[in-house]
């Protein structure tokens, strides 16, 4: 580096080398170019692509389960989730600890409802458990009070787990009973966590939950049940050396639990859970927890697709429950359809608009941008009015006796109808674009042709259409991406067979709270229409499109 | 003396000159007569009692459960009180989005004493509930399309030869499917455990396939009202209270069935982590508007059941019309011979998964 400056030959009027001054003034331009842009850019960001992918990114999202039952997911690994049989002895174990300290955390019905989406039936086993959850706890924690009496105390608890130097903190802070400071927080002792895993880990979960309540310190705090549990399984593995290698504590009186738990009966925690709910024995529930216990899963993108996740790998949804696909494909067809109607009739009017003289086409113009302006509720329960079968159009049609009263047509609550009121509702996003791009058409090309011999249909096919066709391209991109997104105006004129899937995600986002379902079909719904953007790059080239 | 108090506090709240802020509580229901019948019941009177307290309506109870999920991930929650449907609030307490509420010590006893739990009896459904008024999806039907022979049971949704023409029915499988078992011979006590089994929902959209094409799926609770008076439909199923607007308010000519009505409880919930000084301002709020008087006072407005049990013989005359409310109550003993009962945690369970069966058949 230093030889470059040295044998550097041209240099700037500051001493410094030109190539060197050089990027510096260019990047400094940059910079203030970058400046100038910040905050469209940072604008886009947060509210627009930072809330797309939070919402893209819960599609495969799933920590819940592995956050809420972290003990009993590892322990689960060793099931065979093929066996007609529900887990064994270690797993409930593992579970009496996770969902105790789920239900103090409040955290089992939210795990809950998760797992209901796949397996029905989840959601109210673990609501109904988690009232019973810490009777599991309380049997743990009359033996150990049985033991001594000590073992009742907060204070037992606090010295066991604490750190010597935060534990006299927290006992100043107590006796202070200052109401503005907050009680120093929690720091584990040193070893302890080796010594007894499990309770540490415990403890620690329940110092952060009382310290984040606020209201009471922890030297003051009825010890949570599970942490009895915690403590009577980790006596129970601990070596009496491990026990021993804990100083500054009270060591006698672990020791002395030590041996009262070794002395007794191993705890039965299957039948504790049986006996608090029969749907802990079922298999399939537990199918469904290890399946969904990784942090991502492809579960919500299966179920997008009519497929699902089972304990045997991946298959397709029985017939009665698929119609996502269905639904895909529907919501396209229309859209093309729509597109395709909106064409047709907006190309006349916006060539109209664009050929006729300037009062009258102003004119025109305001009667295409007024139900532009009108809500588009009002619109669609307008259509409603016009279409329904004791409607006006039915109504006309009977005075005029076209057709029977007794058999009046059916132009909504089905495919008719979303096509119908939906082409009118984008109908000037096609006619505005076709409109502009006509407008920069110098009629003189169309003169010029005939001139030449040319027929009116040659002259408008051949010099006319071609130039109109970026109009084309931009309207008809613009109402397709608008009509797969609709959902309003199929909801309320669809009825069964003329709904799109955007009604299903907006189902699954406010009805049945399923994000990750809704952020799955949001994200294929994006796929596809990225994908028909690419195509039709191909195929009609996307420079050619124009908006005016 | 309470009017002296607040006299002095209004005094007191002058003098200090703006130093006092307001307390303003933004309340969420779902808009029409319905919140209008809480703003005069509740809202006024107590707004009336604390001159410092300015209540602001959001009529988004219908998307109530995804806004507030969405707010309390922001970790921002706009609302202070929110009205909701049994099931949604199911969901909210389960999520941890709703407060837990003591009914004893923070809802006010009945004037007799009985406890706030006793007075609710089994209106109470979760911990975070407070219940308000029972409604029930009912169905009316056209005076003038149905013949001589008015029907008397919810079977006759079923019988086209007798009632030909359109029905509009609920698109959601929750109460449709009920009907559809308990008019295929299911007794009444054995349908939630015929409808957990793949064959039950079988047997059920079975006897809703024999109607299925005479069928208007409707999503808002004006649309029957709507399509019954345009003679669009012969019958169809809704909330009681829209049909009594329809009836006794604007006099069209339909007519109740309220055989086999299937009740439902609309409540408050409180939503969890709101500052404590608002908290305590809601919680007064709450105890206030739940109580005997006020629960029975809502009862003019709208001809919905008031949760508690004390407040039935309160129930007097509609504010505009001057007519009797009680004989319009889905909770009448005239009215409540037949009642569908609504199992809740059965459906918390079994409604997503009941939901993409209905879903797909509706698409079939």
């Amino acid at each position: 580096m230093s030889e470059t400056i040295e044998a550097g030959p041209m240099r700037a009027a500051d001493g410094t080398p030109l190539k060197k001054s050089l990027a510096r003034a260019l990047r400094r331009q940059k910079l203030r170019a970058l400046a100038l842009i910040a905050p469209l850019l940072i604008f886009i960001l947060v509210t627009f692509i930072a809330p797309i992918a939070d919402m893209l990114f819960r599609s495969v999202e799933n920590q819940i389960v592995s956050d809420t039952l972290p003990r009993t997911v590892v322990a689960l690994k060793d099931w065979d989730a093929a066996s007609d049989e529900a887990p064994g002895e270690p797993v409930f174990a593992a579970l009496a600890v996770d969902f105790q300290i789920a239900t103090e955390l409040k955290n089992h019905t939210k795990l809950g409802s998760r797992l209901n989406y796949e397996d029905p039936g989840i959601s109210s086993l673990f609501r109904k458990s988690g009232r019973s959850a810490d009777d599991i706890g309380k049997s743990f924690m009359d033996r150990f009070v049985g033991i001594d009496a000590a073992w009742k105390k907060p204070e037992t608890w606090a010295a066991l787990f604490g750190d010597d130097v935060w534990l006299a903190d927290a006992t100043a802070w107590a006796d202070a009973k200052d109401k503005d400071a907050r009680e120093p927080a929690f720091k584990l002792r040193d070893g302890v966590g080796d010594a007894l895993p499990a309770t540490a880990e415990t403890y620690r979960t329940f110092a952060r939950a009382v310290q984040a309540e606020g209201r009471k310190g922890l030297v003051e705090t009825k010890p949570w049940p599970v942490l009895f549990t915690a403590l009577s399984q980790d006596l129970t593995s601990a070596t009496p050396e491990a026990l021993a290698a804990l100083t500054d504590v009270d060591t006698a009186l672990l020791q002395q639990a030590a041996t009262a738990v070794a002395g007794t009966e191993p705890f039965a925690y299957r039948d504790a859970f049986l006996a608090i709910d029969k749907g802990w024995g079922d298999v399939d529930a537990w199918r469904t927890i290890r399946a969904y216990s990784p942090r991502y899963t492809p579960g919500y993108f299966l179920n997008a697709i009519d497929l699902e996740k089972g304990a045997d790998g991946i298959s397709a949804r029985p017939d009665d429950q698929k119609i996502y696909i269905k639904l895909f494909i529907r919501t396209m067809w229309m859209s093309m359809l729509i597109t395709f109607s909106c064409l047709l009739l907006g190309y006349p009017v916006a060539w109209l608009l664009a050929n006729l003289r300037s009062s009258t086409a102003n004119l025109l113009m305001i009667l295409v941008l007024l139900p532009f302006w009108t809500s588009l509720l009002v619109r669609t329960s307008a259509w409603k009015v016009l279409l329904q079968q004791q409607g006006v159009i039915n109504d006309i049609l009977v005075w005029l006796g076209l057709v029977d009263d007794g058999n009046r047509l059916i132009m909504i609550n089905n495919q008719f109808g979303t096509i119908t009121a939906m082409t009118h509702i984008l109908l000037p996003f096609m006619i505005l674009p076709l409109y502009s791009v006509m407008k920069t058409i110098p009629p003189s090309y169309l003169r010029a042709a005939k001139s030449l011999g040319a027929t009116n249909w040659t002259a408008f096919w051949r010099v006319y259409f071609p130039q109109s066709v970026p109009g084309i391209g931009a309207g008809s991109i613009l109402v397709f991406i608008l009509s797969i997104g609709y959902y309003i105006t199929p909801e309320i004129v669809g009825g069964t067979q003329g709904v799109f899937i955007s009604n299903r995600i907006a189902y699954h986002i406010s009805t049945s709270l399923n994000w990750g379902l809704a952020a799955a079909l949001g994200a294929i719904l994006l796929a596809v229409v990225l994908l028909l953007y690419y195509v039709y790059d191909k195929i009609v080239g996307i420079d050619n499109v124009k908006l005016g | 003396m309470k009017l002296m108090n607040t006299l002095l506090a209004t005094t007191a709240l002058g003098l200090s000159a703006g130093a006092a802020s307001a307390v303003e509580l933004t309340f969420v229901s779902w808009g029409g007569a319905y919140q209008q019948s809480q703003l005069k019941a509740y809202a006024e009177p107590y707004m009336a009692e604390h001159p410092d307290v300015k209540i602001i309506w959001d009529e988004s109870s219908a998307e109530a459960v995804a806004k507030l999920r969405a707010m309390n991930e922001a970790g921002n929650i706009s609302w202070d009180l929110v009205d909701v449907t049994v099931s949604d609030s199911i969901r909210l307490c389960d999520e941890g989005l709703a407060r837990e509420i003591d009914f004893d010590t923070e809802l006010a006893p009945a004037p007799d004493g009985t406890s706030a739990t006793e007075d609710f009896g089994n209106t109470l459904q979760n911990d975070c509930f407070v219940p308000q008024i029972v409604y029930s999806t009912t169905f009316g039907y056209r005076t003038d399309l149905v013949g001589d022979t008015p029907p008397t049971s919810v079977c006759d949704i079923f019988d086209l030869a007798k009632y030909p023409g359109k029905r509009s029915l609920q698109k959601r499988p929750i109460d449709n499917v009920e009907w559809a078992l308990y008019c295929d011979g299911v007794a009444s006590d054995d349908i939630y455990s015929v409808l957990g089994t793949d064959e039950g929902v079988e047997q059920a959209f079975k006897k809703l396939d024999t109607i299925k094409d005479q069928v208007v799926w409707w999503s808002a609770g004006a649309e029957t009202p709507q399509l019954l008076a345009d003679g669009e439909v012969v019958m169809g199923s809704t909330f009681n209270g829209r049909l009594f607007s329809a009836i006794a308010e604007q006099n069209q000519p339909i007519a109740m069935l309220w055989d086999r009505q299937s009740f439902d409880i609309d409540g408050w919930i409180v939503p969890a982590g709101l500052a404590p000084e608002k908290e305590a301002v809601v919680m007064d709020f709450l105890k206030f508007a739940t109580d005997t008087q006020r629960l029975a006072d809502q009862a003019k407005y709208i001809s919905y059941g008031p949760a508690r049990a004390s407040s039935a013989p309160l129930v007097g005359k509609h504010a505009d019309l001057g007519i009797d409310m009680a004989p319009h109550m889905p909770t009448d003993p005239a009215n409540a011979t037949n009642v569908q009962l609504y199992d809740y945690s059965w459906w918390a369970d079994h409604r997503d998964d009941l939901d993409a069966k209905f879903q797909a058949w509706l698409a079939q």
